[in-house]
């Protein structure tokens, strides 16, 4: 069994993502062999042509969409952390849709059952097409790592504008 | 059909009748998508001589068979034909951004709107369900506020919207449609035929799959056109972007400045592609399904103008800048905020205000005629004068005519001033020092216009000396033309078009994998042939002759004053004879530059011979 840091989930960069939806159209090609955004288990959010942001399922720890089936429909995979749905159980009804802080779980429209990333069995396929390298297949500790470095960096870059130039 | 919806959508407004029928394989086949789909259907539901604004003038929207597929660039794109109230010839425009995948994803090809609705009125097509809302209580909105209004009031944020501002309810000649905020099918004035139907927005949300032909050589085909995205192919428009063209035209003296009084722009310096990365552009983004990210959203930090945000590229901030000699992008920005508030042609626009400008400078118009000091150069003056043109207020009621109706109220020579191109206004190519460009100008059908050809490569790169026509050209010129219709048919962007290495046999890799039609390159070609050749013929049934294959005033009457090598230029009638011939003969047209009877049965355009045979016989 893995240790909860070692859950790799895909997480989009607010820095990099810019809204250009290739990851919705690899997810649905991946999963459904068709084009169509509805289908896919990654969404993108343009809110502004300054805010993009894609946005998939995070792995939770005691997530509330399987907490809030009650059908029990939805376990989550100790070994990955994925979140598991046995299609005979769900009957659409949405209750794990509305329990997703982050929107990460679906309808399918026409199986009228739920669907959520599985992350592509550990090797994501839309990490690997993302134009701008703006998706990553992380884990919460290393999200902790990057900002820890960012902050640090521009802590730096700010402090070394008050240090005076060498003669 | 794969790729294709496979239906095209009627709507008449006037008596709220809406159906479907399909579309025809051979249709797709010959004609493609987009504008060459487009052209087509215009020959057949737009009669002869019809008032651009009456309402038997039909508005079509197409997608490409490409929209709502992940093929690059071409999965979102749309664009809108009809007869223009510019040129009174074809007019037409593409935009990006997510529109066109929608409406591919609702399941139609094109739609083509018919009449006049009595009041105003938005159609909201969802899915298979096509009805006719109310747009009282979106008249005289912005298409943003028309957007977000229609999203909110229909609950669903995925919705996707292109519609008219009060230009385009006012009919502003040059009035665009808007989408996703700040895209823009801006040229020809199809937002002010779309007014004239008095339809203030196309509302879509489309949730069927978009199925292609061979998804594995799709996906391969895409990955592989990622990577060369990613490389030297498309490096303009990743970093600084079509802005970049400020300083290299100015440079070379192809950038007109001052209404064409210049060839150059002696404060280039202050509205140059750099300047505005370095202090305006906050971020760098992308359409649906494309791999570049060309799209670079400026943010006015300080200033009088603070807090505008909107894209900018390089036509609308030459035509805004140096055009009208002015040398702040702040006031260059909130120009194009403007343009994009009222929505109207930034490009057009622009070049109406210099002409204002310049009629001003001459004494031919007063600071009464147009309520400001509207010498070159004045950035409040060009931010006044659009307000003017977008709600026809004042001078702005005969600028919103576009330069060549203006120019011929207004008279005392103001005719001079107004640079166009069978009506539609100049773009920031200087055709005095480019004369392989100015060909592909004064052929282009749907006016002065750089990208109906992109002629101004082969001067600007230096492979044809830029400053003297020569015969066989015009070979070169044609065979843009023709790969030019077929990008805007399978509607991909033209900013990727450096990635098909291979031109057409790229692009019917690509077409071939999604339609699965099994198209050789050759035919792509001739496709795009037979495109130029419908919308010269629906141009001649609309009584154009050799004589509209014109050059702007300015461009055969005064030679280029800036000091260097470029000093002297300009285009004499022999010149441009020279060009029309050349070109005539290699298009397969008679000398007064009709396609000949052979030629369109060789291009299977047999059932519009009526249109060539009676001019032929004379």
């Amino acid at each position: 069994m893995a240790a909860i840091h070692a859950r790799r989930f895909v997480s989009a960069d607010p820095r990099k993502c810019v809204g250009c939806a290739i990851c919705e159209y690899i997810c649905s090609l991946e999963k459904e062999k068709t084009f169509n955004p509805l289908k896919s288990r990654i969404r993108i959010v343009r809110l502004h042509p300054l805010i993009n942001l894609s946005v998939t399922c995070r792995l939770c720890e005691d997530p509330m969409c399987v907490a809030s089936c009650p059908r029990d429909a939805l376990t989550q995979s100790k070994e990955t952390g994925i979140i598991l749905i046995d299609e005979d159980k769900c009957n659409g009804c949405g209750w794990c849709i509305e329990a997703c802080e982050y929107g990460a779980v679906v309808l399918h429209p026409e199986k009228k059952v739920v669907t959520i990333c599985d992350t592509c069995d550990g090797d994501p396929e839309c990490v690997k097409w993302c134009p701008e390298e703006a998706l990553d297949f992380v884990t919460s500790d290393v999200l902790a790592q990057k900002a820890r470095i960012d902050s640090v960096k521009r802590l730096f870059i700010e402090a070394m504008k008050a240090v005076p130039a060498p003669l | 059909m794969y790729g294709y919806a496979g239906r095209v959508l009627h709507v008449d407004l006037t008596t709220g009748r809406t159906w479907t029928e399909p579309l025809k394989e051979d249709l797709a086949r010959k004609y493609i998508g987009g504008i060459g789909l487009g052209i087509r259907l215009l020959l057949e539901h737009c009669p002869s001589d019809v008032d651009p604004f009456s309402p038997e003038n039909p508005l079509i929207l197409t997608t490409g068979p490409l929209s709502g597929t992940i093929a690059p660039t071409g999965g979102n794109g749309h664009a809108f034909v009809a007869k223009s109230p510019e040129t009174l010839g074809v007019g037409e425009s593409k935009a990006h951004g997510f529109f066109g995948t929608e409406l591919k994803r609702a399941g139609y090809d094109a739609v083509i709107f018919k009449g006049r609705a009595e009041k105003p009125v938005y159609l909201w097509i969802d899915d298979e369900s096509v009805q006719l809302m109310d747009a009282k209580h979106l008249w005289g909105k912005s298409p943003l506020e028309a957007e977000e209004t229609i999203k909110k009031e229909l609950g669903d944020q995925y919705i996707r919207v292109a519609d008219i501002g009060p230009a385009g309810e006012r009919l502003v000649r040059v009035a665009s449609i808007m989408n996703d905020r700040h895209r823009c099918a801006g040229r020809t004035g199809m937002g002010a035929v779309m007014g004239s139907k008095k339809l203030k927005a196309i509302a879509v949300r489309g949730t069927k799959d978009v199925n292609v032909a061979n998804v594995d050589g799709l996906r391969e085909f895409t990955k592989f056109l990622h990577e060369r995205m990613k490389g030297p192919a498309t490096r303009k428009y990743r970093t600084l972007g079509t802005p970049e063209n400020v300083l290299v035209h100015n440079t070379i003296f192809c950038m007109p400045s001052y209404n064409y009084n210049r060839a150059s722009f002696d404060k280039a310096e202050k509205v140059s592609g750099e300047l505005l990365n370095e202090r305006f552009v906050s971020r760098i983004i992308g359409c649906g399904s494309c791999a570049m990210r060309c799209e670079h959203v400026c943010v006015v930090p300080e200033g009088p103008y603070k807090g505008t945000v909107t894209r900018l590229e390089y036509e609308p901030l030459w035509a805004m800048g140096p055009y009208c000699g002015v040398d702040r992008l702040d006031a260059v920005i909130k120009g194009m905020d403007l343009c994009n508030y009222y929505a109207i042609d930034p490009i057009g626009s622009g070049v109406i205000v210099a002409f204002a400008m310049d009629c001003y400078e001459n004494g031919i118009l007063t600071k009464e005629d147009l309520g400001i000091e509207a010498r070159f150069g004045n950035h409040e003056a060009l931010l006044e004068l659009l307000h003017k043109i977008g709600k026809r207020e004042g001078i702005g009621d005969i600028l919103a005519e576009g330069v060549r109706i203006a120019g011929q109220k207004i008279g005392r020579g103001a005719e001079k001033l107004a640079q166009h191109i069978k009506g539609l206004e100049v773009t920031g190519y200087d055709l005095r020092t480019l004369k392989t460009a100015a060909l592909g100008y004064a052929v282009s059908f749907r006016g002065a216009d750089h990208n109906r050809h992109g002629a101004y490569a082969l001067d600007i790169a230096g492979k044809v000396d830029r400053y003297k026509y020569e015969r066989g050209r015009a070979k070169l010129v044609k065979e843009m033309e023709d790969m030019y219709n077929i990008i805007d048919s399978l509607i991909i962007c033209k900013f990727s078009r450096g990635v098909y290495y291979k031109g057409f046999e790229d692009m019917v890799t690509l077409y071939n994998y999604v339609t699965g039609l099994g198209l050789t390159h050759k035919e792509l070609e001739l496709a795009g042939e037979r495109i130029q050749n419908a919308a010269r013929l629906f141009n001649i049934r609309e009584g154009f002759t050799r004589k509209d294959d014109h050059l702007p005033w300015k461009v055969m009457n005064v030679p280029v004053p800036d000091e260097g090598p470029a000093k002297g230029q300009y285009i004499r009638q022999e010149e441009l004879d020279l060009m029309l011939d050349d070109y005539y003969e290699v298009r397969g047209w008679t000398k007064d530059g009709i396609p000949t009877i052979e030629k369109l049965k060789e291009l299977g355009l047999e059932e519009l011979l009526y249109i060539v045979e009676p001019k032929i016989k004379m």
